[in-house]
């Protein structure tokens, strides 16, 4: 056990503190996009405003909105609401000490700055989910999430417990080939794939997205077949013997003790399939209303990016379901990096 | 990578020679490897063969309709020895992976040795917040750094103006600057890399380290002559698919600047310069020339890597 030592608690402050100090650097992106989500457009363009959301400060006196200013006075700069607005001069009232006589500014109220106060605009977020029927998009990206989980899941686990379980002729060479697909660039089967599912009448729906995913693909094939090995056989054999056929062994010896690498393949997948760009990009260009949310963003930005506030808030909607997923199973996802990593 | 059982080699030819039962053991085997290997038939070898023939044709097709397709010899790759995109290209693709790959294989390792430190608090909570941004979808994380490396209105410009510099970079306008802005977005997702990396430490037996301790090394002589060593496996690991992945990059500058190559031709990588030969010029069989050398230069660098195995990569145990 570890004793105490004055040494070792320098140490562990020193090596905390620094941890946070670069944690925060690089969580800064996320704090920019939420910063910039909720400002204005006047904002964006404003010079000097502040890197938090901010409008320019106004004061309610007696049920009128009045702009506040800064006005310098004979006791430096104050922040004062203009009550009376006059092209040469202009009264103000110091809504600190609103029993005070007003104060007379000499000079045109235009020239002045405005202090700016904390106002996050929500309805950029409004505004983006309508501009761009987010509701739709979302409901694309999940029904194309868990449609090709499913595809995913049983043809690996299918196609692992063949690999892990059975004497074949030619085994070690289709594992072989089968990893060596993880090398091929993807660019050498594109053109006929895609122009096999123009001939078919595919493009422009979202079979060629969820077709291949139900024959199996390299990644999760190993990553099953490697967790497959670890269940010892005697199991198997002693099913076997009491007369089961190998697909009531896969489904009554060897899922029960999958769970853990079944968890780990899920969440990639869902978390693969929300960041999925290319495909769905060459295959629904034509049909925006069954394009998944990745896609959405980047046509949404194709519109808007002359307005960031819009882009910021269209990109946090996007990552907001794979974070909430990730921050609620984080204990399933890092062992899930243990089973998929470790394994090589 | 765990032996694979033997297959008993009697005489006779594939299924015709065994025993019943080994017979109905295989036979099991290919139904349940048939998704993949239908799959693989389908979506791999039969399009990878196609487009090895377009090489040979001159499919294009225009507005008024494809030309007549014929057969064209071995024009397309005389023309792809002549062509200065194709050189200029994959030099921008080499160019870009000699930054990346360094840094993306030294980061993450470094970033792990931090986590693994025995002297963090709350490291559990640390390695998820770490691992957080390689959850974000990219075309999200792009348009979040497209605005953190805004040259007026970034954070980053603006935190270099707080420090005093005032010659701060255009960063993904400037040719001297795309690249490391790239790099930065990359860095964004090594949660996954740090998280294997990770767990590859914590699987070093700690009697080495203690035996390196008797010894008296420090930390950097400890980290190159024992860690190091031991996780060799998974640098390997990362290096290959690092290549891989990096001799294919061109999403991020696609989505950044719709493939434009902006600044300048910087970003006008060589996949990205197949993808436009595809779907905007439309020149299927050049194409399919330009991609069948990438899978050439994938292939030459993934055998030479798995060569160089034996002299760097030290596996412990075959036996697990």
């Amino acid at each position: 056990m570890k004793k105490f030592k004055f040494g070792n608690l320098f140490k562990d402050s020193f090596t905390t503190l620094a941890t946070v100090a670069i944690l925060c650097l690089f969580l800064s992106p996320l704090l920019y996009m939420v910063f910039t989500s909720l400002k204005t457009k006047e904002q964006m363009t404003a010079q000097g405003s502040p890197i938090w959301p901010a409008q320019p400060a106004t004061f309610t006196y007696q049920g009128t909105v009045l702009d506040m200013y800064n006005v310098p006075t004979d006791q430096g700069i104050k922040a004062l609401a203009l009550f009376k607005k006059g092209r040469t001069e202009s009264q103000f009232i110091d809504p600190a000490n609103l029993n005070a006589q007003p104060y007379t500014f000499a000079g045109s109220y235009r020239s002045l700055d405005r202090p700016w106060a904390f106002s996050p605009s929500w309805d950029n977020y409004s505004k983006a989910w309508n501009t761009i029927n987010f509701p739709r998009l979302f409901f694309n990206t999940l029904a194309l999430a868990f449609i090709s989980l499913v595809g995913t899941i049983a043809s690996c686990i299918l196609v692992a417990y063949g690999f892990a379980r059975f004497r074949i002729p030619g085994k070690n060479f289709l594992f072989t080939l089968l990893i060596s697909t993880i090398f091929l660039p993807a660019a050498v089967t594109l053109v006929p794939t895609y122009t096999f599912f123009v001939k078919i009448g595919w493009v422009g729906t979202w079979l060629p997205l969820l077709v291949p995913t139900f024959f199996a693909n390299a990644y999760d094939v190993f990553l099953f077949r490697q967790y497959f090995l670890t269940i010892p056989r005697e199991m198997d054999e002693a099913a076997m013997m009491d007369g089961a056929g190998p697909f009531r062994i896969l489904m009554s010896i060897i899922l029960p003790q999958s769970i853990p690498v079944i968890v780990a393949v899920s969440i990639f997948h869902i978390v693969w399939s929300w960041n999925d760009f290319f495909a769905p990009m060459i295959y629904l260009s034509t049909r925006e209303d069954l394009q998944p949310i990745a896609v959405g963003l980047n046509r949404f930005n194709g519109i808007h990016s002359t307005q960031p506030q819009l882009v910021q808030a269209a990109a946090m909607m996007t990552l907001l379901v794979p974070v909430l997923i990730f921050l609620i199973g984080q204990r399933a996802f890092m062992r899930g990096v243990v089973i998929t990593g470790v394994e090589k | 990578m765990a032996a694979v059982a033997t297959n008993s080699k009697k005489n006779g030819f594939f299924l015709w020679g065994m025993s019943p039962n080994s017979r109905r053991e295989a036979i099991w085997g290919y139904i349940f490897l048939s998704p993949w290997i239908i799959g693989f038939l389908l979506f791999t070898l039969i399009p990878t063969v196609a487009t090895l023939g377009f090489t040979f044709t001159n499919i294009v097709i225009v507005q008024e309709g494809a030309k007549p397709l014929a057969f064209v010899g071995l024009d397309n790759y005389t023309t792809l020895v002549k062509d200065s995109q194709v050189w200029e290209s994959l030099l921008v693709t080499l160019k870009f992976a000699a930054i990346a790959l360094p840094i993306g294989i030294l980061l993450p390792i470094a970033l792990a040795l931090l986590l693994n430190s025995k002297h963090l608090r709350l490291a559990n909570l640390f390695r998820t917040l770490f691992y957080l941004p390689y959850i974000i979808p990219f075309v999200a994380a792009i348009f979040l750094w497209s605005g953190m490396l805004n040259p007026g209105t970034g954070w980053i410009n603006q935190a270099l103006r707080a420090f005093g510099i005032a010659n701060t970079p255009n960063w993904m306008e400037d040719v001297n600057w795309v690249y490391p802005s790239l790099v930065l977005i990359g860095i964004w997702g090594i949660g996954n890399d740090m998280m294997i990396s990770l767990a590859g430490l914590q699987g070093v037996p700690t009697e080495l380290y203690d035996a390196a301790k008797v010894d008296g090394a420090g930390f950097l002589t400890t980290t190159l002559n024992v860690t190091l060593p031991m996780i060799s496996p998974i640098i390997f690991y990362n290096l290959t698919l690092g290549i891989v992945g990096l001799l294919q990059y061109f999403l991020v500058p696609l989505v950044l600047n719709s493939g434009t190559g902006q600044p300048g031709n910087a970003t006008l990588f060589y996949n990205m310069v197949i993808y436009k030969t595809f779907f905007t010029y439309q020149n299927m069989s050049y194409g399919a020339t330009m991609a069948w050398l990438l899978f050439l230069i994938t292939l030459g660098i993934t055998l030479v890597l798995f060569k160089t195995q034996k002299y760097w990569v030290y596996y412990a145990a075959e036996s697990r």
